[in-house]
């Protein structure tokens, strides 16, 4: 076996020292009639060569960035990874140790996370960031059940039909169990109707979930949705999209009591959609409700600075059924990835990225406006995503010719907005070249002309 | 080799003016910001991000690197984490662009090699367990707890039960009451009797027709097989009772027993833990769940069908509980165990269990002559031993011994848990140790009982820092850097 050291030997003189007879007698607590005595019934052992192969073969049958062109997006983003990041994040020393309980010996993770805490907060106008959740999806849910408790209001929480459908269906899941109504207001137009909001918005409403740029890739107006959660005294629960913030005011400074992120973006590839990480940082007030892990400046006995976690109290492990969360871990290595992606870029970096994105997402829009089968459903400003509409009504055929001609064209909507079955969504980051939304857009010029063929 | 003197923090290197990153010029007609975004929705300037070169991030977060201790660089025996080694190979694997660079959206049909193995995946899962229904989608070990919880509430809807009781031994790990909690259920504590093992008459006590779920962590937090497990099972089931199999100490039993085989209704993995994944320093794992025929209807949406045309995303799971996070799953922690499972096969899985239970029972062997191990001179693959009698004669506490054990360049064990056990250190070697380095913690190990209390109440001493102040850091939290 490749990781195992113990020789023959090894185990007699082991065996020896423990008075056993034999490895199967150290099994003996496991009532025979419980032990499974076959196989496994696995396939059998591969050699590192043999793995390589196999693993290589399954790999070479998926297309992927390497061999398309990418413009899906909805939450998760084909930008681009410095080589630093991953030549950092592929040091055993980080990747291959645990949560710091042993500060004197993880200083490095704790920086690396008071660092990562430290540039969420100034990326979000936040005062409090926690060392990461799962992914963007859950971390809405958390907020949101933050808000619950904040509020004490444990009835209805608000949200838009423009933030993520996935956010929105495990919001539903998690409510199921607990018992909290769910209210999601239409967002006709691209953008949430600020009057349908006031209505839908009462002095039960724990919070206002929204989604900035939302998931049809339209700015929402942060600072009016936030003012109406305030004016009933519900918090507002922002998600948003951390390359946007290169340009866009953040939602710190626009009222947000609590933000959350896919933190996808920031260095992590996109790996079929995990692991990913999940930002989420709020108002110092908060948090002691705060989940998650925090870590947090002291100094050592010898007055020297130095990193810990921090208000352990709220977590799991101490609190148990009491706990804020049932987390027990954060996504360290991503959230370092993110710590080390936002060092890289700077807020020059930042802003040039998140301005070629907005520069060739209108580029893209623009041209593919006048193709003659397909349009932009909506008018309102956009960042890195639109939504195109295909006269035919036929989205399937269109995403599935395009990935014959390797164009990873767009994310149908169909499945989640049965009114936007002819409708797809496009996303381009600042990696697509002008040569390769040309191909897009020739692409769906052409799209029937395979078809005439074969007729 | 460690640089002693860089112990800034990445903001105290900025510089106005410097950066690390340059981007290309703009390919595409450029447009003014202000025409294509509304002025209310612009900032005035980008975020304030340090600004640093490439070789400055590049030394600075190396340099950080080198203040942690890992599994790649030293003996870490933290109980109930199975920190064993994490195979070079697997980091490959997961790293091929036909892997890592997956858009989750793409179709069905672009993605059949991904879902081919990922259809794999869950079959080795299943038959692992003994439990035939797998989801892949839970995030983490605690996330699959709250998942199957969430499975099992849906399933006693449908009865039209209202059960309203989850019932987890006092020596549980505490995401087990917290999950249930976030899944709308009470919490129950059931006591251990003085074996370690699940005390049966309280168990008796406390179960009745609100009885929701029994989890049960088996082998135990203690390292113990509770033998009773099947009776505990009947116990629960014939009360209409499900049982929760928490899987974090599978590794002690891969190919010997199967928890479908012994009663469990559901469990989770931690593939981070049994099947290798790194642990990167606090995450990612994974926590896929297994459940019987009866309970696959309320898995999350979706999961992976085969066909003859091919493998599918079934999303059409009419009693599914929904979604428990974006996207897919932790692909990448996933596409690491599968590699791991096929790696050793099935004689292999099975000599990774035999190896494990007997490096812990050989270290078992050795330190219990100077640390007493309260439950018995067998364990598992992890036991827990005491410094209760220690700290009653000198004072020395199970925390002063985990500090001095970094002087010597071990990791420490858990410590203080399982909450059952005084002062209590919690040793999980895990197969990919030596004999010679079992042999080196055990005699550690003994020096530093013989140590003088100053010595180990001061310690460590030779690491980076001494032992932070965390009464002050709760006190006065402090949880970002800002300016002077």
């Amino acid at each position: 076996m490749p990781y195992l050291y113990n020789t023959p030997e090894d185990q007699q003189a082991m065996l020896d020292a423990i008075g056993a007879e034999s490895i199967a007698s150290l099994f003996a607590p496991i009532p025979d009639e419980l032990q499974l005595n076959r196989p496994l019934d696995i396939p059998p052992a591969l050699s590192e060569m043999e793995l390589a192969q196999h693993m290589t073969r399954l790999s070479n049958l998926n297309h992927h960035t390497g061999n398309s062109v990418c413009f899906l997006g909805g939450g998760s983003y084909d930008h681009f990874v410095p080589a630093v990041v991953d030549a950092i994040a592929s040091r055993g020393e980080f990747y291959t140790s645990y949560t710091p309980y042993q500060p004197e010996v993880s200083q490095g993770n704790l920086m690396a996370m008071f660092e990562y805490q430290t540039m969420i907060c100034q990326l979000t106008g936040m005062d409090v960031s926690n060392a990461s959740l799962y992914d963007g999806g859950t971390a809405a849910v958390e907020a949101v059940l933050m808000s619950l408790s904040a509020t004490r209001r444990h009835g209805k929480v608000v949200t838009v039909e423009s933030v993520h459908p996935e956010y929105r269906q495990i919001l539903k899941t998690y409510f199921e169990s607990i018992g909290v109504e769910l209210v999601t207001v239409k967002a006709e137009g691209g953008t949430v109707s600020l009057e349908e909001l006031e209505k839908a918005v009462d002095d039960q409403t724990a919070c206002v979930l929204i989604q900035q740029p939302n998931f049809f890739g339209s700015i929402e107006d942060v600072q009016a949705i936030s003012e109406i959660a305030h004016n009933h005294g519900a918090l507002s629960v922002v998600s948003f999209d951390p390359i946007s913030l290169g340009l866009l005011q953040r939602p710190g400074d626009q009222g947000a009591d609590i933000v959350v992120a896919e933190g996808q973006s920031l260095g992590t590839p996109m790996l079929y959609g995990g692991p990913y990480l999940g930002i989420m940082a709020c108002r110092e007030k908060f948090v002691r409700r705060l989940p998650g892990r925090i870590a947090g400046e002291t100094v050592d006995r010898r007055g020297k600075r130095c990193w810990v976690l921090t208000l352990q109290t709220r977590e799991q492990h101490i609190r148990r059924e009491k706990a804020t969360s049932n987390i027990c871990t954060n996504q360290g290595l991503l959230a370092l990835r993110a710590a080390i992606y936002l060092t890289l870029l700077g807020p020059q970096g930042l802003k040039e990225t998140a301005n070629l994105c907005l520069q060739k997402a209108h580029y893209a829009k623009q041209q593919i406006a006048t193709t003659e089968r397909f349009s932009i459903a909506f008018e309102c400003p956009t960042f890195k995503e639109f939504i195109v509409r295909d006269s035919q009504n036929a989205v399937d055929t269109v995403i599935a010719t395009a990935n014959e001609r390797n164009i990873l064209a767009g994310v149908p909507l169909g499945r989640w907005y049965p009114d936007m079955a002819d409708c797809f969504l496009v996303a381009v980051t600042e990696k697509r070249t002008k040569e390769e939304i040309d191909a897009l857009t020739h692409c769906l010029q052409t799209i029937n002309e395979k078809h005439q063929i074969h007729a | 080799m460690r640089n002693n003197k860089a112990t800034s923090l990445i903001f105290e290197l900025s510089k106005s003016g410097r950066r690390a990153t340059r981007l290309p010029l703009c390919d595409v007609p450029e447009q003014s910001i202000d025409s294509l975004l509304p002025a209310t929705a612009l900032a005035e300037n980008p975020p304030p991000l340090p600004e640093v070169s490439e070789p400055e991030v590049v030394r600075h977060f190396t340099n950080l690197s080198t203040l942690n201790m890992s599994v790649d660089t030293h003996y870490y025996p933290l109980g109930s984490c199975t920190m064993k080694h994490n195979p070079k190979r697997n980091e490959r694997m997961a790293g091929l662009p036909g892997i890592a660079d997956l858009h989750p959206y793409q179709t069905e049909e672009t993605i059949q090699g991904l879902l081919e193995i990922m259809f794999e995946l869950q079959g080795l899962f299943a038959e692992i367990s003994g439990l035939p229904a797998v989801s892949l989608q839970p995030a983490a070990g605690a996330h699959g707890e709250l998942t199957a919880l969430m499975v099992a509430a849906a399933h006693f809807r449908e009865l039209g039960e209202e059960r309203t009781n989850v019932l987890a031994p006092d020596s549980s790990h505490g995401t087990n009451p917290a999950s249930a909690s976030m899944a709308g259920f009470n919490t129950v504590t059931v006591k251990s009797n003085a074996e370690g093992y699940v005390d049966l008459d309280d168990l008796k006590s406390k179960l009745d027709e609100k009885t929701a779920v029994f989890m049960i962590t088996n082998p135990s937090t203690l390292g113990l097989f509770d033998r009773q497990v099947a009776e505990i099972a009947d116990l629960v089931h014939a009360q209409g009772g499900l049982i929760y199999l928490d899987g974090a100490n599978m590794n002690a039993i891969l190919g010997i027993t199967r928890p479908g085989d012994f009663g469990a209704d559901m469990m989770h993995y931690n593939p981070h833990k049994t099947f290798s994944g790194p642990h990167g320093g606090g995450g990612p794992g994974a926590g896929p769940i297994c459940v019987t025929e009866k309970l696959a209807p309320y898995l999350p949406a979706p999961v992976v069908t085969h066909d003859e045309s091919g493998y599918h995303l079934d999303d059409d799971l009419e009693k599914s509980i929904g979604r428990v996070r974006s996207f897919f799953g932790n692909v990448g922690v996933l596409v690491r165990a599968y590699c791991y499972i096929r790696t050793h096969g099935p004689d292999g899985l099975k000599r990774v269990s035999e190896n494990a239970v007997l490096n812990a029972n050989y270290l078992l062997s050795r330190v219990k002559h100077f640390l007493p191990v309260p439950h018995g001179d067998r364990c598992m693959h992890e036991f827990v031993a005491s410094a209760a009698d220690l700290k009653k004669e000198t004072g020395i506490t199970a925390m002063d011994i985990a500090k001095r054990l970094l002087d010597y360049g071990f990791h420490a064990p858990t410590v203080y848990f399982p909450l059952t056990v005084p002062e209590s250190m919690m040793i999980e070697p895990t197969e990919t140790e030596s004999k010679e380095s079992l042999d080196a913690f055990a005699e550690t190990l003994f020096r530093i009982t013989e140590e003088p209390y100053d010595l180990l109440h001061d310690a460590p001493h030779t690491t980076t820092i001494s032992r932070p102040n965390e009464v002050q850091a709760a006190r006065q939290p402090v949880m970002k850097w800002t300016a002077e």
